[in-house]
């Protein structure tokens, strides 16, 4: 009993914690079950589902890839994709830009009031996107706030009913993704600013560096990581709209603000084209992986 | 150091940013409070309004009961299985964890779809378990991996000490490991809390029946079919919004760093 005391006592300095135990297996059962009962065959059953033509109720036909194919060819699935792409410079670039500047700021001059500051921009992001989209509807409603303020500032000429328009309504949409995401990257950048040491600001001071200099030699470089997180979760957030475009456009007018997440909705249980709809799911998980993936890679390579 | 120029930019800064996040929650709070739809009753009286025409009692009790049922299954399996990965060593322990992983990043449309036709061949759909059961799936992903790195991080020592005095490991995850755990297991709580409670899609896909209709999916079908006006709709949404931006106004540490901290899920 005591040798093993003293073995587990250096590895756990040297090896990862823990010693071999057949009894983790029981621990582990009970959530793998439900997980693989509702996570892991659902995706495997998503996988068949994309390669058949079928509409959910009768037998459906073997296609092969061509769900796959459909997505390159089909106008309308490539242009879903395409408005996610949109949708990504308003969720992650747009949010990443603004929460740089906001947190460069915050961080050099301690202001008062920071704690507010924080508990305000962050609020968007726990309340339910439903109710977001539906204050957001009324912002952009034809008799709604944005209007009445253009209004006031005596540019009626650009009112509009900005989610019924083509060419507003994706641009109006990315907006709310803007609002509800620049809080999170911006304490989140906040949290990683806070940890860079005192004397590399003052070593580039020495230097002679400006504000701006200062920013790029110091502060971007130390804050990679929390730029990986941010654009990590931001990016797929983008992805996966579908609460805000169901509430707020249905992907229209047209099919102008549809995006994956809505097309796997709308083909299952709108077109009854339930192979197409497993096909651009499956795709959006593929595509999902290989962005976050792709990020860290990137931030990790970076880094070393 | 800072010139008084230099601090007053900032405060307008601030300032602009906090009322554009601040912007359509007063749009909501005041057309809640504003004059009914009907130009009759106002202020506080639209709440109940609202609650009446738009059966929010109903909806509240469904996402209350499915929320509790989520929160606790998956925070209970969660502890379980990170227990498993942060202090034991076991044969595909990795192959295992990455399959776990997957489960957070996984978005839900992906796994809705084929669980509907599944479930509905079984008869399970429009139930109870159809909304929740998923959402056990999903948050125990992200839970395993959040207590995963709790108990990691946690005293090898006391382990090994409770050991030698014969403890079983049972006893030694929920007697010694869990009560110093406490911050850790309410963050990843509030945070199934308020993923479940404002979770749209599942019971939008698993749901017919009235009864069972969640709180944002009752909103949703409400502003559907109320369109005289926007003060009850407006009413409406905060109530559905109040449970869960009172807990982030109570526990704010928690939903701040357990969202920072790697949390993909919606």
């Amino acid at each position: 009993m005591s040798s093993r005391v003293s073995e587990g006592g250096r590895t756990s300095t040297s090896r990862p914690p823990g010693e071999p135990r057949r009894v983790a297996y029981l621990y582990l059962l009970p959530a793998f079950v439900v997980y693989a009962a509702f996570l892991l065959y659902p995706i495997g059953r998503a996988v068949q589902f994309s390669l058949y033509d079928w509409d959910g109720l009768s037998v459906g036909r073997w296609a092969g890839l061509d769900n796959y194919a459909a997505i390159l060819a089909d106008e309308g699935l490539r242009a879903a994709f395409g408005h996610a792409l949109v949708l990504i410079g308003f969720y992650a670039v747009g949010p990443l830009v603004i929460g740089l500047a906001l947190a460069a700021i915050l961080n050099h001059a301690k202001v008062r009031g920071l704690g507010f500051f924080r508990t305000v921009v962050f609020l968007p992001q726990v309340i339910a996107m439903v109710v977001v989209a539906i204050a957001w509807r009324r912002v952009y409603a034809p008799d709604g706030t944005l209007n009445s303020l253009l209004g006031a500032l005596g540019l009626d000429s650009l009112t509009r009913g900005w989610l019924g328009d083509y060419a507003f309504a994706l641009p109006a949409v990315g907006v709310v993704g803007t609002w509800f995401e620049t809080g999170l990257v911006t304490v989140l950048l906040l949290a990683g600013m806070s940890r860079i040491p005192a004397d590399l600001y003052e070593a580039a001071r020495l230097d002679g560096a400006g504000a701006v200099r200062e920013f790029f030699a110091v502060t971007l470089p130390s804050v990679r990581g929390e730029i990986a997180v941010a654009l990590t979760l931001t990016v797929i957030a983008a992805l996966r709209t579908f609460d805000l475009v169901y509430v707020t456009t249905r992907g229209g007018p047209g099919t102008s603000t549809s995006v994956p997440s809505y097309e796997v909705y709308h083909r299952a249980f709108g077109l009854s084209q339930v192979g197409s709809a497993a096909a651009v799911g499956v795709t959006l998980t593929v595509v999902i992986f290989a962005i976050s993936f792709g990020i860290n890679r990137f931030a990790d390579r970076r880094v070393s | 150091m800072i010139s008084r120029a230099e601090r007053l930019a900032n405060y307008v800064i601030l300032s602009v940013f906090a009322v554009f996040a601040l912007g359509p929650v007063v749009v909501i709070l005041a057309a809640a409070l504003g004059p009914a739809d009907s130009g009759g009753t106002a202020g506080l009286a639209n709440f109940a309004a609202a609650w009446e025409a738009g059966r929010f009692g109903t909806y509240l009790r469904t996402s209350l009961a499915v929320s509790a049922f989520v929160v606790v299954v998956s925070v209970v399996l969660s502890i379980m299985s990170g227990y498993a990965f942060g202090t034991m060593r076991f044969r595909g322990q990795a192959v295992l964890f990455y399959l776990f992983m997957l489960g957070i990043m996984m978005p839900s449309e992906a796994i809705a779809v084929p669980l509907y036709f599944d479930l509905r061949s079984l008869g399970l759909i429009d139930t109870f378990w159809s909304v929740s059961l998923p959402q056990v799936a999903l948050s125990v992903a992200f839970g395993t991996f959040w207590m995963r790195a709790y108990f990691r991080a946690s005293n090898r020592a006391i382990v090994e000490a409770a050991r030698i005095d014969g403890a079983s490991s049972w006893r030694i995850l929920w007697q010694v490991l869990l009560p110093p755990a406490r911050p850790a297991v309410v963050t990843l709580t509030v945070l199934v809390f308020m993923w479940t409670w404002n979770e749209f899609l599942i019971p939008l896909i698993m749901v017919t029946s009235e009864s069972l209709r969640t709180a944002p999916l009752g909103l949703a079908f409400f502003q559907g079919q109320y369109t005289s006006g926007f003060t009850l709709l407006a009413a409406g949404s905060v109530i559905v919004a109040t449970p869960v931006v009172l807990f982030y106004l109570f526990l704010q540490r928690h939903f701040v760093r357990g969202l920072l901290q790697g949390a993909v899920r919606e």
